[in-house]
């Protein structure tokens, strides 16, 4: 590991919208001097840093019983580290306008950084204390672990939440995916500040990173940025193995009745996965039932048309062992059996009709236009390198992109709008919405 | 204020420039419209934003939520682009677009590539005055805002109670009105009520038009008077004169109570000057005021009750200076399990008294006014951030040059500055208490109880 910092594959400079040279944006993919590789994009306009990373093994890490345990390393890990204790921690933070946060998904831990230049040291050796020495004092566990359960116990009447809690239940029964990264009333108290040192110990390590750097630094600076942070870190995690699961459910409703004037519906099935050959194709077809503003037949048809909703919507989503379609909408009581049956029909149409050739050129032009503005500051775009990385798309993926979209003909978006739209959806429903009863199954 | 309660049109999702920062150019057209240009060419993508100057506290007694109703019928269409032309267009430039509500002003900005900006100038001109309204649309409409209404509030009792503590609060200025409206009038609006605020407010000389991007200032300024200069000037625009409010004579309190409270919470919101309506200076100690009273893990407030006497589980404070008319400056906390809230508020009192009577330190005093500096800087990162304090400000009765010296006013701020704040306007008298309490059964009498000893239970499951 005594290699120099140097380029793998050269860089890559892409102009994301053909003939912008203002916008071209070179990503570099650099290895630091330990010989932790990263992606850095330099862009000297503004005097600061944008580090994100992630590290394999989220939530779905969590010890048996103990759902939120990655959640909690990630609100109580800048509470004191090393010599530092909780106060002395944010109080460099504040003192050096330090932006430091944690966060956990299901399948990574996750975080970000941003400083300004004539802070940069200051704050990558926080980050590496953070990482590498939390203290998980039993009296800062205590008072943060205080704060999530006063938010689990709002949350127990929140029709958003609870109609998430039971979709998630029910459509993974047995699985880490089953579980709210956050964890339940039930779970949060049994977590020890042990179980939050052997959760970093298991997870943060070299063989799960990976690494974005954006900003006003050149890259020999940001190797040793890299370092600093991160390579006092063990070489090799110690993950435990999840299983690859389909949701199930599908076909069934169910309904928690609570009172409150609005019904949230939350639906949901199975996806594709982000290296299925229909991905992109599905992507649109998804755009145009249920993505974008207000555009998507969804939308017309639910709010614009009917006014049932002021917001309604369908996503893609993908993780390491599933694959998603799911989608949701908040519409008054009387009115809520009308709108899941348009959202119903609607999807139904979709798998059997497809999309038409216009919506299909419409979406295209919206997706190719739109990614600029997902890359337009220095943290979205080390967030969207990080995305990359970890979906394994290439360095080159943002260059390829537009191409892989017009790639997919009206007969692609036909077939794999059938191959996702067909095979039902699993839809819980939290309110007390009028005519609308669980299903048996 | 009017940042708390700030709709936007979908479900989404002030500061300044140092000398380091970009070079903001700020136009007048002939017709009074304003252009302003923040120029970012690190990608060739523009915002391009029109404010005006017209919100939730220009609407007449009897027609709360009339501004925000009329932000979504402003997507109906208009004789020349017919409904959803322009949404579909933005679309197809691979664009996003959105609209916003305050008290004191309404939004519409789309975020496209560099080279539509004269495109969705031309747009934004036409239903600047071109905007055709029928029932068919504004009946559907009606319904979606409703909706959003039930979504927003009649969900949610934290955001019932800001909304009662608001009323309580403003006596006399419109700001005590909900800018999504109270449901009762929300029910009545009409098309032609639309149609007549909109006649009444919409007009070039009432606009503000901010670009943040990949765009030259001058040319910028071409696409502007091709297509906004056009614009006939509004002839009955006049400056805005709200009611305003009466020196507070009475400390005040309310109690919130719903069955769905599982964590009691405290609020407290104290009448103070927004940076329009304060003397010089004193806006600027309020916002260092808030930080070290309440930002972050390290501010007074927290150290104190959550981390010193165990009292709260958070706790925080919060200042908005962008309002056209008086502010509020924000104070609230959460008891942890067996602690009451009148417990808490006398805590929460005695850290405030603290401040008032022997100030704050110098360290505070640096530490928070670095990272409020910053919050400058950082902002250059982000172009839509940058034309959103810029709009605000513009909005609220501040200049450019107001925007661009606010670090410099923040870093003059003395501790003298911020104890006087503290003495003059953290007066119990100024302020609107509130109480959100579980609601635990129908025989209680909600108005005496004011602060239940212990809150909810911990181990409830859903219903």
């Amino acid at each position: 590991m005594m290699r120099l910092l140097g380029f793998i594959g050269g860089a890559l400079t892409l102009a994301l919208v053909q003939a912008a040279p203002a916008g071209a944006m070179t990503i570099e993919k650099i290895v630091s001097p330990k010989g932790i590789t990263a992606w850095l994009v330099r862009e000297k306009a503004v005097p600061l840093v944008a580090l994100n990373y992630a590290f394999k093994g989220g939530a779905a890490q969590d010890p048996a019983g103990k759902s939120g345990t990655a959640n909690l390393v990630a609100d109580t890990l800048d509470e004191g580290a090393g010599d530092l204790d909780s106060k002395a921690f944010h109080d460099r933070i504040e003192r050096h306008a330090i932006e430091l946060s944690f966060n956990a998904s299901r399948d990574e831990f996750r975080g970000s950084l941003r400083v300004l230049n004539e802070h940069r040291d200051e704050a990558f050796d926080l980050l590496r204390k953070a990482l590498t020495e939390p203290r998980f004092e039993p009296s800062a566990v205590e008072r943060v672990r205080g704060q999530e359960l006063a938010g689990l116990r709002r949350e127990t009447t929140n029709p958003n939440s609870i109609a998430g809690r039971i979709w998630w239940e029910t459509a993974f029964p047995g699985h880490p995916y089953s579980f709210e990264t956050k964890g339940s009333l039930e779970t949060v108290p049994a977590i020890t500040p042990d179980d939050l040192r052997d959760f970093t110990k298991r997870v943060f390590a070299r063989n799960g990173l990976t690494v974005s750097i954006v900003g006003d630094i050149d890259e020999k600076t940001a190797g040793e940025m890299i370092d600093k942070a991160f390579a006092a870190l063990p070489a090799a995690n110690d993950l435990k193995p999840v299983a690859d699961v389909k949701p199930k459910g599908l076909g069934r409703r169910i309904v928690a009745e609570l009172d409150v004037p609005q019904a949230v519906v939350m639906f949901g099935g199975p996806g594709l996965g982000r290296h299925d050959p229909d991905f992109m194709a599905a992507y649109i077809v998804n755009h145009i039932l249920g993505g974008g503003s207000f555009s998507s037949r969804l939308y017309k048809e639910v709010r614009e048309k009917r006014g049932l909703a002021y917001g309604v919507s369908e996503n893609l989503a993908w993780f390491d062992h599933t694959a998603l379609i799911m989608g949701g909408t908040a519409t008054r009581a009387d009115r809520t059996a009308e709108a899941l049956a348009i959202i119903e029909t609607e999807t139904k149409k979709m798998a059997e009709e497809g999309p038409t050739a216009d919506e299909l050129a419409a979406a295209k032009d919206y997706l190719k236009g739109a990614y600029a503005l997902s890359l337009d500051t220095s943290s979205k775009i080390a967030a969207q390198l990080t995305q990359i990385q970890l979906d394994r798309l290439g360095i080159d993926y943002i260059q390829r992109r537009s191409a892989m979209i017009d790639a997919v003909t009206l007969d692609d978006a036909k077939r794999v709008a059938k191959r996702i739209y067909g095979s039902g959806m699993l839809v819980t429903v939290a309110g007390r919405p009028k005519g609308l009863a669980s299903s048996t199954q | 204020m009017a940042a708390a309660v700030t709709l936007l049109l979908c479900p989404a999702g002030a500061g300044a420039a140092e000398q380091s920062g970009p070079k903001i150019s700020d136009f007048k057209l002939d017709n009074g419209l304003e252009l302003v240009v923040i120029p970012d060419h690190r990608a060739p993508v523009i915002t391009h934003m029109i404010w005006y100057k017209v919100g939730a506290a220009d609407e007449t007694a009897g027609k709360s939520g009339l501004a925000h109703f009329l932000e979504h019928l402003m997507f109906k269409g208009t004789a020349m682009h017919p409904a959803g032309q322009f949404s579909s267009v933005v679309a197809r430039m691979g664009g996003q677009e959105n609209a916003f509500t305050s008290s004191d002003y309404t939004g519409y900005y789309q975020r496209v590539p560099s080279e539509k900006l004269e495109e969705v100038m031309g747009f934004e001109a036409d239903r600047m005055t071109g905007l055709v309204l029928t029932d068919a649309v504004v009946l559907p409409e009606r319904d979606v805002i409703l909706e959003e209404r039930n979504q927003r509030m009649e969900n949610n009792p934290r955001a019932r109670l800001g909304e009662q503590m608001d009323a309580a609060l403003f006596l006399n200025s419109p700001y005590g009105r909900p800018v999504i409206g109270w449901r009762h009038e929300m029910e009545g609006l009409t098309k032609d009520d639309a149609i007549g605020f909109y006649r009444r407010f919409y007009g070039p000389n009432n606009a503000v038009v901010v670009v943040a991007g990949d765009v030259d200032p001058q040319q910028a300024l071409a696409f502007a008077k091709q297509t906004y200069g056009k614009l006939k000037p509004h002839a009955d625009i006049a400056p805005r004169a709200r009611p305003l409010e009466p020196p507070p004579a009475a400390v005040r309190s309310l109690t919130l109570a719903d069955p769905r409270v599982e964590q009691p919470t405290l609020q407290r919101s104290y009448l103070v000057p927004s940076f329009h309506t304060a003397k010089p200076g004193e806006s600027e100690a309020l916002e260092v005021l808030a930080h070290i009273l309440g930002a972050g893990s390290n501010s007074r407030l927290y150290r104190a009750l959550v981390v010193d006497k165990h009292v709260a589980v958070s706790a925080g404070a919060y200042y908005d200076s962008s309002a056209y008319d008086m502010s509020k400056f924000g104070v609230y906390g959460a008891p942890v399990e067996g602690v009451s809230l009148t417990d808490l508020e006398s805590a929460t009192d005695a850290v405030i008294a603290e401040v008032i009577d022997k100030g704050v330190t110098a360290d505070e005093l640096d530490r928070s006014k670095s990272r409020l500096v910053a919050d400058a800087i950082y902002a250059q990162d982000n172009q839509a951030t940058m034309a959103r304090w810029y709009g605000q400000a513009l909005m609220t009765g501040a200049t450019v040059a107001d925007v661009q010296s606010w670090p410099d006013r923040i870093r003059a701020v003395t501790a003298a500055q911020v104890q006087n704040a503290a003495r003059q306007w953290l007066e119990r008298i100024r302020s609107v208490t509130g109480y959100l309490v579980k609601d635990t059964g129908p025989a209680v009498n909600k108005a005496e109880r004011t602060a239940p000893a212990k809150s909810g239970s911990t181990g409830e499951k859903r219903s």
